[in-house]
């Protein structure tokens, strides 16, 4: 099945959503349409049905003699209900929701299969109402879910997804319903497919709101995302190697973010290997761009710096002497194959993979150094150019390295640190200049020569700008006088 | 932004860290006004800085963006027909057939024939409704086990059951894989509230196949079975239990319609 755009819903732009986003209101749905189906009906626009066609369908549904005109009934029925005028009529109308639970739990097949589509269309509508209707069906919904027909299954996992993220109402029913050990129990299956809407609907139990007290941690007692397998299986799930589906790996990513990211119990996903799994992913992802354009590589990128950035900061993630436990330098190595990828394909992401690195070098002289005999400083240096969020983290980063002694701002010198820090020193943006003077005192303070060659490169000039910056002036004088008598 | 040709080398090289070059701080680095620390940066959910990225997320949601990887292959085939004994229906599409064999054939109870929408529910009524060790059992202790997956508690009553599926589990009432067994003796003044109505959308509809009808109330004891029931089991289900509760999670279906 093709997973579609609503024709109900018109997708929102990006600035809708960036607006939802700021009034915490994001929310978007799934909808699965059958390609095959969508081809056949092209051209036919949904009708408007009203209350007495919704109930003649509903009534061959049920009773009618034939197979095919049962069927045939419902398939009207969930055509019309791909508009909102009918979904409304629907709902309002006396017994409809009943007979089509009824029919959703029937013993023929293909009238599941079509009552189940009809729930999925009411599932994805913006409604609250419409959604809520479909609430008598969430325990069949559930109990489905530990069956075998794996389409079945994905429909329904893609309808509980879309009710999972309307309202906290419909999640304080799901949850005494049991969805969290239906899904601890479906996420068993060896279907892509499955796995994928699976994916999905976790993704939005773990996006809301309460999910921090009431879904994620392991104290809570019937669902509790923590206490389940559901961990253990989704890092399974993002293992690379050949059996690496993107689809799926993309929403058990996200999945992992919105538990790490709420601060829940990060040790126990890192005794679980969480670390070592997403260090090794970021490897094979790295690999992956180098092979194909693949669309949505980034996707996949995005959740993966997240984790792993925010994994970081725990304490857990450090091992006997203080050294990380991820500790691979070819991390570093793909963490620039992305970032590169991420220029070409989507620069505002760049953040992230910086934020990453950020990181990984904070406190570690090993990745330090890996930056420097990696020759990794220039391609750092070339990312100055796209943003003032971009060129703070690129400038931290170099702190860190810089911070750690002269060995390692040797190694910074000579070669194009001076004139780009020339260039930082242009930009109006006070935390990129900030930035910049902190590396300069670094740089003046471990570097013999470098104060000297500065001056000779006009930086005092460079400086002279900045003088009357409140959150500057301090640091500025101070450079002018190492700068000038050292 | 060029990067050194060794580093796809490095990437698909061995794993292993640089050995780290001396540290050699001087304090005169983080005093006044400098401030700077190098710090790892931990942001919760809600934090501006994963604005960029979760609009991208939900673009694709909305599947504005590009599908990651395709939708598989959907191929009709010529009509075949089903080819459990019995049933008769036809397909063009081998997914139409998948749902149908796995709905009416694969979770069916070799007693009744009913069919069952998964493993864990044919266990149980397998257990409830044929296993007369299960009855014998059920006069001393907690047998009904709930419904719900992963939820362990246990009931003397499926009466007991049912209350506890609505009040905790917020079951509907007439949870269709929860009624009653009819039964068979003359009816008690208590059994009329156990014999819930079939569904609306099945009346004037004779069924051949019950569908998935689940758990059994025996609304009076039975007359000492005197060895006829033994017949019905010639395999004990794993799951009963005698005396700790056994865990009855999800299990995969065994071949349970393969009696001999």
């Amino acid at each position: 099945m093709l997973r579609g755009g609503g024709a109900t819903v018109p997708p929102a732009g990006a600035g809708a959503l960036r607006k939802a986003r700021r009034e915490q209101q994001l929310v978007s749905k799934r909808l699965l349409r059958d390609e095959a189906l969508e081809e056949a009906e092209e051209g036919c626009v949904a009708m408007i049905f009203g209350e007495a066609e919704i109930q003649q369908f509903l009534r061959l549904a049920q009773r009618g003699t034939e197979e095919k005109e049962r069927e045939g009934a419902l398939v009207s029925l969930r055509r019309g209900l791909q508009r909102p005028e009918t979904q409304q009529t629907f709902i309002r109308l006396e017994g409809s929701i009943r007979t089509l639970v009824g029919l959703l739990t029937s013993n023929q097949a293909l009238l599941q299969l079509e009552a189940a589509r009809c729930l999925h269309e009411l599932s994805h509508s913006e409604q609250s109402a419409v959604v809520e209707a479909c609430l008598p069906a969430t325990s069949y919904l559930l109990t489905y879910l530990s069956g075998h027909s794996s389409d079945f299954i994905e429909l329904c996992l893609y309808t509980l997804g879309n009710l999972i993220v309307e309202s906290e109402a419909v999640r304080r029913q799901l949850l005494p319903q049991g969805i969290v050990p239906a899904l601890a129990a479906c996420i068993q299956s060896p279907h892509l497919t499955v796995l994928e809407a699976l994916g999905y609907a976790l993704s939005q139990l773990l996006q809301a709101k309460e999910a921090p007290e009431k879904i994620i941690p392991s104290a809570s007692t019937d669902s509790s995302v923590l206490g389940s397998t559901l961990p253990q299986h989704m890092l399974q799930l993002l293992q690379p190697g050949p059996k690496l589906n993107l689809g799926v790996a993309v929403e058990f990513a996200w999945c992992l973010h919105y538990i790490i990211c709420s601060q829940v119990n990060n040790a126990l996903l890192i005794t679980q290997g969480a670390l070592s799994t997403l260090g090794l992913l970021l490897l094979d992802l790295a690999g992956a761009v180098q092979r194909t354009e693949d669309a949505g590589l980034e996707l996949l990128a995005c959740p993966v710096f997240r984790c792993l950035s925010n994994l970081l900061t725990e304490a857990a993630a450090e091992a006997v002497g203080g050294q990380l436990q991820l500790r691979d330098e070819r991390v570093v190595a793909a963490l620039f194959i992305l970032l590169q990828f991420l220029l070409q394909k989507q620069p505002s992401l760049l953040p992230e993979g910086l934020w990453l690195l950020n990181n990984l070098t904070a406190n570690s002289p090993s990745f330090c150094t890996s930056l420097l005999s990696l020759d990794l400083i220039e391609p750092l240096l070339h990312l100055l150019s796209v943003s003032n969020v971009v060129s703070v983290l690129v400038l931290t980063v170099l702190c860190n390295v810089a911070e750690k002694g002269p060995a390692y701002c040797q190694r910074l010198w000579p070669g194009p640190l001076l004139s780009s820090l020339l260039d930082t020193l242009a930009f109006s943006d006070t935390e990129v200049v900030g930035q910049s003077l902190e590396l300069l005192q670094l740089l003046f303070l471990y570097q013999p020569g470098a104060a000297q060659a500065f001056l000779q490169q006009s930086g005092l000039q460079a400086l002279q700008r900045h003088e009357e910056v409140a959150q500057l002036q301090d640091r500025v004088h101070a450079l002018q006088q190492t700068a000038l008598h050292g | 932004m060029q990067l050194p040709p060794a580093l796809h080398a490095r990437l698909a090289g061995a794993p292993g860290s640089a050995e780290p070059l001396p540290v050699e701080r001087d304090p005169a680095a983080r005093t006044a006004p400098f401030r700077f620390a190098p710090r790892p940066v931990r942001f919760p959910r809600e934090h501006d800085f994963f604005e960029e990225g979760d609009v991208q997320r939900h673009l694709y949601l909305q599947d504005v963006l590009t599908q990651v990887g395709g939708a598989p292959e959907r191929p009709r085939v010529p009509e075949f027909t089903c080819q459990v004994a019995g049933c008769c229906q036809v397909f063009d599409a081998l997914e139409d057939y998948e749902h149908h064999y796995h709905t009416l054939h694969r979770n069916v109870c070799s007693f009744c024939k009913r069919a069952f929408p998964s493993g864990h529910l044919l266990d149980t009524h397998i257990l409830e409704w044929h296993d007369s060790l299960f009855q014998i059992l059920a006069e001393r202790q907690d047998m009904y086990q709930c419904l719900v997956e992963g939820c362990t508690e246990k009931f003397r009553t499926s009466r007991d059951r049912k209350e506890h599926l609505v009040m905790r589990h917020l079951y509907p009432v007439d949870f269709r894989f929860d009624k009653p067994r009819k039964s068979r003796g003359p009816v008690m003044p208590g059994a009329a509230e156990q014999v819930l109505a079939e569904a609306p959308g099945d009346d004037g509809v004779p069924s051949e196949v019950d569908a998935m009808e689940v758990c059994s109330e025996h609304v009076e004891p039975p007359p000492a079975p005197a060895g006829e029931r033994r017949a019905y089991s010639h395999r004990i289900p794993s799951t009963i239990c005698f005396g700790q509760g056994a865990s009855r999670g999800f299990k995969r279906a065994k071949k349970r319609n393969k009696h001999q």
